[in-house]
């Protein structure tokens, strides 16, 4: 990216503020579907943040895997829990939510002073630019050849994973003969159809 | 010109509201989407260390698309996870997640 220093100062104060603003509103907001719309608003901002430092690609991948597959992820997983309940007040829950935020702005003061106070050692190599992509793939298929085959089982393992804990185990009275038609299928509890995400015991 | 501290500032700010919001939330799927924050938040870090630090030979970049890929894997298990307790206990509080209390 070259852009002049004033533009990528000010879109950096901009992003800075967006992505600040709705993490606050994530956390802070009482309607949870507001939340996971703002969670978007982070990740786009984040994703922007990205592009200020030279990383065309992560910041594809950011808006892709983030925005497109996570947040669409966690908004079904709100629908599908759709439950408006109103949670029982604890009495002096205050204490605990001003403690959490002493301890949240004491560790921001930490890690603050450790920030200031450290010489970084900054490289003046040329950066790579836009053939980021390109070192990004070579990386991948060189020295980080077996991270990247243990991510896709991983992967593999947390979508088996996924769908055996999210499924509704049922384990029949009477023994089912295994027929050849179904021996594939696995036995689920039969759905009630009125109250839909509500088992009945 | 931007500086590698602006980044670290930043990231460390958005670290703090997600630890803030994962133990201050009742509900479940909030408490989800903090994790998702405190991810995104070590991510900044990695990119401005590559981009600073390391500019010929970004490593950092690598890892953040690794740290992608394995928030993508969690956020799938932990919702997997929300929908069965949610079946068994017909809740989403986590106060009264309390199977493994004593």
């Amino acid at each position: 990216m070259t852009l002049a220093e004033g533009v990528q100062l000010v879109s950096f104060g901009l992003l800075a503020a967006m992505m600040i603003g709705t993490a606050l509103g994530v956390v802070l907001l009482s309607n949870i579907v507001y939340s996971a719309f703002l969670l978007g608003g982070v990740f786009i901002s984040i994703a922007g943040l990205y592009l200020l430092l030279n990383a065309g690609f992560v910041a594809a991948a950011q808006v892709l895997v983030y925005v497109g597959a996570v947040n669409v992820l966690i908004l079904f997983g709100i629908m599908l829990v759709n439950k408006q309940e109103d949670f029982k007040v604890i009495p002096r829950a205050w204490i605990g939510k001003a403690a959490t935020g002493a301890v949240c702005v004491g560790l921001f003061a930490l890690l603050t002073t450790m920030v200031l106070g450290t010489p970084w050692a900054l490289s003046s190599a040329t950066p790579v630019g836009d053939g980021a992509t390109v070192l990004i793939g070579i990386h991948l298929f060189s020295d980080f050849l077996l991270p990247f085959e243990l991510a896709s089982v991983l992967l593999l393992m947390a979508l088996v994973g996924a769908i055996i804990l999210a499924r509704r185990e049922y384990i029949p009275d009477e023994p089912v003969e295994a027929s050849v038609s179904d021996a594939l299928t696995l036995p689920e509890r039969p759905r009630d159809l009125v109250s839909a995400g509500k088992s009945d015991n | 010109m931007i500086q590698l501290e602006y980044f670290l500032l930043l990231a460390a700010a958005l670290f703090c509201i997600g630890i803030y919001g994962l133990v201050t939330s009742r509900n479940v799927i909030r408490v989800l989407m903090s994790i998702e924050l405190m991810l995104n938040a070590v991510n900044i870090n990695l990119m401005a260390f590559s981009n600073y630090l390391d500019p010929a030979n970004i490593k950092g970049q690598v890892f953040a698309v690794f740290v992608i890929s394995i928030a993508a894997a969690e956020a799938a298990v932990g919702l997997a996870i929300v929908l069965s307790i949610y079946r068994n206990r017909d809740t989403v509080d986590m106060e009264k997640f309390n199977l493994l209390k004593w």
